[in-house]
């Protein structure tokens, strides 16, 4: 039986998580604010540059000389699985679904004879992978914190990928990250990075002059191809960003919630105690009071 | 009649107003843009964007790299990497 002693100890414990815990919370969601309108912010250049490739795309011919970023290698035997997560945790199950859909991916083209190779960005979505493909993963980028990733840094990221596809390394690259909705609601996504893939539809902008080019289609198409896979990477390391808030954010308040109702039920019991112990100590007073 | 411009990084909307003039530097030779310019698409060099806010005032340049322009019936949009 624990002692009133202990109980009181118990108390003063969860009371301090659930301050670290409320303090958590708050931080997040002063975070996610940041992250909301970084995210905001970015979306007028990816959708421009979306409507340009796509336009520019629908006018180009696939031959020999398109950019092979445009028509693919030919092939689809090798596929890298760029997997973004964050660096850390406490973030509910924000790296663990991400990691998950990757790896759902994974068994389906690795059960069609594909050969799965990962390039991770993010410590903690690396270690669920490497246990499961030890020999599989490629590269692996330790992004630090989310919110303070640059374009230079996924700029960076975008040409390595791009430099391994031109070597030859895979044929069709995947990035995963977590889209964010709501504060409640971040959904892991699939999305095709390499080659780059033209949303149907986007290209149906009628424009009733001839547009000039300078220089040719092609030429533009090469220039914006690569610059397309670094902004898409950009952009899902700002939704990873806001996602990673609003699911730690979430997190801690549950977090909180529960340590709240852990405190309410041990008060319950250090007072039921304490007044057993007094009603104890009174019947021996009485008892030894009548005894005289 | 002014002419809208915009200019756009992957961070965020830089700019987003009417103006005279442009003076855009093309990666085949520099090119300026006013009001009810052509459709147009060109990859920019690194180097400044001259703004004209009115007709004879002082240019304002800003150092741009990795940019990509386009001039279409709403104006002019410059998608640069980087904007100072």
């Amino acid at each position: 039986m624990a002692s009133l002693k202990a109980l009181k100890d118990r108390i003063g414990s969860v009371k301090s998580t659930q301050k670290i815990t409320k303090a958590m919370q708050m931080v997040a969601a002063a975070k996610l604010k940041r992250a909301q309108n970084a995210a905001e912010a970015g979306r007028p250049y990816a959708q421009r540059l979306e409507k340009v490739v796509a336009s520019l795309a629908s006018k180009v011919t696939i031959s020999s000389t398109t950019p092979k970023l445009l028509s693919g290698t030919g092939k689809d035997d090798v596929h890298l699985f760029v997997v973004a997560t964050s660096d850390k945790g406490l973030a509910g199950a924000f790296n663990a679904n991400i990691a998950r859909l990757a790896r759902r991916e994974a068994d389906k083209l690795i059960a069609q004879g594909k050969t799965v190779e990962f390039y991770t960005i993010g410590r903690k979505g690396r270690a669920v992978l490497r246990r499961l493909y030890p020999k599989q993963m490629k590269h692996a980028i330790e992004p630090g914190d989310l919110g303070k990733l640059t374009f230079d840094d996924a700029h960076e990221w975008a040409e390595d990928l791009i430099k391994r596809y031109e070597d030859g390394e895979f044929d069709v690259a995947h990035l995963f990250y977590s889209e964010f909705q709501s504060v409640l609601s971040q959904v892991p996504t699939q999305q095709q990075l390499i080659p780059v893939k033209i949303p149907e539809g986007a290209a149906e902008e009628k424009s009733s002059a001839a547009v000039e080019y300078e220089p040719d289609e092609e030429a533009i198409l090469a220039d914006l191809l690569p610059r397309n896979v670094a902004v898409q990477i950009f952009r899902a390391m700002r939704e990873n960003a806001a996602s990673e808030q609003g699911s730690k954010m979430t997190a801690m308040d549950n977090a909180t919630r529960n340590a709240g109702d852990l405190i309410k039920r041990l008060n319950i019991e250090y007072n039921r105690k304490r007044q057993a112990a007094i009603t104890t100590e009174l019947v021996e007073i009485i008892s030894g009071a009548e005894a005289l | 009649m002014p002419l809208h411009f915009e200019l756009v990084t992957p961070e965020k909307l830089v700019r987003s107003e009417e103006v005279y003039q442009v003076v855009v530097p093309g990666a085949e030779g520099d090119f300026g843009v006013l009001a009810n310019h052509a459709p147009f698409m060109a990859t920019v060099r690194d180097g400044n964007l001259t703004v004209y806010a009115e007709e004879k005032s002082q240019p304002e340049t800003i150092a741009i790299r990795g940019g990509f322009a386009e001039v279409n019936d709403k104006g002019l949009t410059v998608l640069a990497e980087h904007a100072e």
